[in-house]
């Protein structure tokens, strides 16, 4: 059985933190790049540059692209024959999360759901694990805003609905988010599975590489149509109006029950963050 | 790319009267920060008909809370939170005479009844683009509502601060005329 320190969790999940919330993934400047090419709107063709223009500084600087450094939502995947020596996982990684938010300079915002007192240091994280083989440890920590993250939603629908009363509920959610969520945004899609799994498909569905098309040909062909339905919406950049108002749309899928059909979408800002490490 | 127009704070009624929806702005002068708790604490002084801790007439509210400064800076992140949460409040403050608010997403009807009864304009900036805006930010206090974090009211000295008309003081509404302009 392979082993590895605690304080290496630590010390990676803090970096993770703080690089994500700094610095976006190329994948998605080049969207945003060839988005501001094609925009006809003056005012969606400005925002994309200030958001462009945003992302260099925030790199160059050091400095947060949103100060909305959101919920540390981190998925482990751990390998079967590895272990953290020197402290319980769940501790390690929340550890990693508060020495993140200090260090970093990022923004508290976990707050108890009814009193609203703030936690102080951003913990606790939202904790995915996934038991995989190999000897592996894989680290995601995928900063998530509030102002997006209120956007999403799961609903039921009646089986008979079909791929129709699918792309409906999307589209409609996308609709009802307007300006909310910082468009352009990319949407996670869930279908299937459980109620919480759901949700949970639609979550990671956003981690893929914005654009990259789903590996199912069927599924492909719904995103290219729902990413169409949506950008037709004329939302735009921050809602002002254009023609880019999705970068990408993502959908992953789990098998369900005969009386089923759920579906979840979550929705992330043009502040698409999120950085991984392998230990 | 059509020119902005300089906007200096406190803002007049005939400055507010002259910004139509889709013109873009940069604001030079004194703006004040605040979020939900401490809209819900003005709105209680209001109420009760207490002394705020800033006079608001003329003045501009921004949306946002910011992260921590790093050493040698003036404030850390520093972009629009949404501004529909501050909808039931802001009634309540553009009666006092506040001119200009700054965030993101679409107004209620019940502020732009009171932004055009009033004379308020509101202003879109760009979510998520925090570490530029900073940039325009020069002076930052927190004046009251220390215990607020983030959400205290901060008194922001700012130069050249991009925003955008979305609502204007004649129903004007970018968030719908812009998008019906793009929709196929
Ligand atoms: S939705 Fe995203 S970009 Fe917009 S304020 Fe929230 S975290 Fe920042």
């Amino acid at each position: 059985m392979r082993e590895i320190e605690a304080n290496t969790v630590i010390e990676k999940v803090k970096d993770l933190c703080i690089d994500a919330n700094c610095e976006v993934p190329e994948c998605l400047l080049s969207a945003l790049r060839v988005a501001r090419e094609r925009e006809d709107s003056p005012s969606g063709k400005a925002v994309l540059g200030i958001i462009l223009r945003n992302a260099e500084i925030a790199r160059e600087e050091r400095v947060p692209i949103c100060q909305d450094t959101g919920i540390a939502v981190v998925f482990v995947e751990m390998g079967e024959d590895v272990r953290v020596k020197g402290g319980n996982l769940k501790k390690v990684i929340n550890e990693g999360v508060r020495r993140g938010y200090k260090e970093g300079y990022l923004r508290n915002s976990m707050c108890d759901p009814f009193t609203r007192e703030n936690t102080g240091d951003n913990t606790p994280a939202v904790i995915h694990f996934d038991l995989v083989p190999g000897d592996k440890l894989k680290l995601i920590v995928v900063p998530k805003g509030g102002g997006a993250e209120n956007m999403s939603g799961v609903t039921r629908l009646r089986p008979s609905d079909g791929v129709e009363g699918f792309k409906d509920f999307v589209v409609t959610r996308v609709r009802e988010s307007s300006g909310n969520a910082c468009p352009p945004i990319i949407v996670g899609v869930g279908i299937g599975g459980t109620f919480e799994q759901t949700a949970l498909l639609a979550k990671k569905a956003l981690l893929r590489p914005v654009g990259k098309p789903s590996t199912h040909p069927e599924l492909a062909k719904i995103e290219k149509e729902l990413l169409k339905d949506i950008n037709d919406l004329g939302i735009g950049p921050m809602g002002l109006g254009g023609r880019t108002t999705a970068l990408a749309v993502h959908i992953e899928t789990f098998p369900c029950h005969i009386a089923s059909l759920l579906v979840a979408i979550n929705i992330n800002c043009h502040a698409h963050r999120h950085k991984e490490a392998i230990l | 790319m059509i020119r902005a127009i300089m906007l200096s704070t406190p803002l007049s009624d005939q400055d507010v009267e002259k910004l139509r929806m889709g013109d873009r702005v940069l604001f030079d002068g004194v703006v004040y920060t605040a979020r939900d708790a401490a809209h819900r604490r003005l709105v209680d002084l209001i109420k009760e008909g207490k002394e705020l801790p800033f006079d608001l007439s003329g003045q501009v509210i921004y949306y946002v809370g910011p992260s921590p400064a790093r050493p040698g800076h003036v404030i850390g992140s520093a972009g629009p939170t949404s501004s529909y949460r501050m909808d039931p409040s802001s009634p309540y403050l553009i009666a006092k005479g506040l001119k200009g608010m700054v965030g993101k997403g679409p107004r209620s009807q019940g502020v732009v009844d009171a932004m055009m009864k009033y004379k308020c304009v509101y202003f879109a900036t760009v979510g998520g683009a925090g570490a530029l805006l900073a940039k325009a930010i020069k002076k930052s206090e927190v004046i009251a509502y220390e215990d607020l974090g983030p959400e205290a009211i901060r008194r922001l000295e700012v130069e050249d601060f991009p925003a955008i008309v979305a609502q204007d003081v004649y129903g004007g509404n970018l968030y719908v005329e812009g998008v019906k302009r793009y929709a196929r």
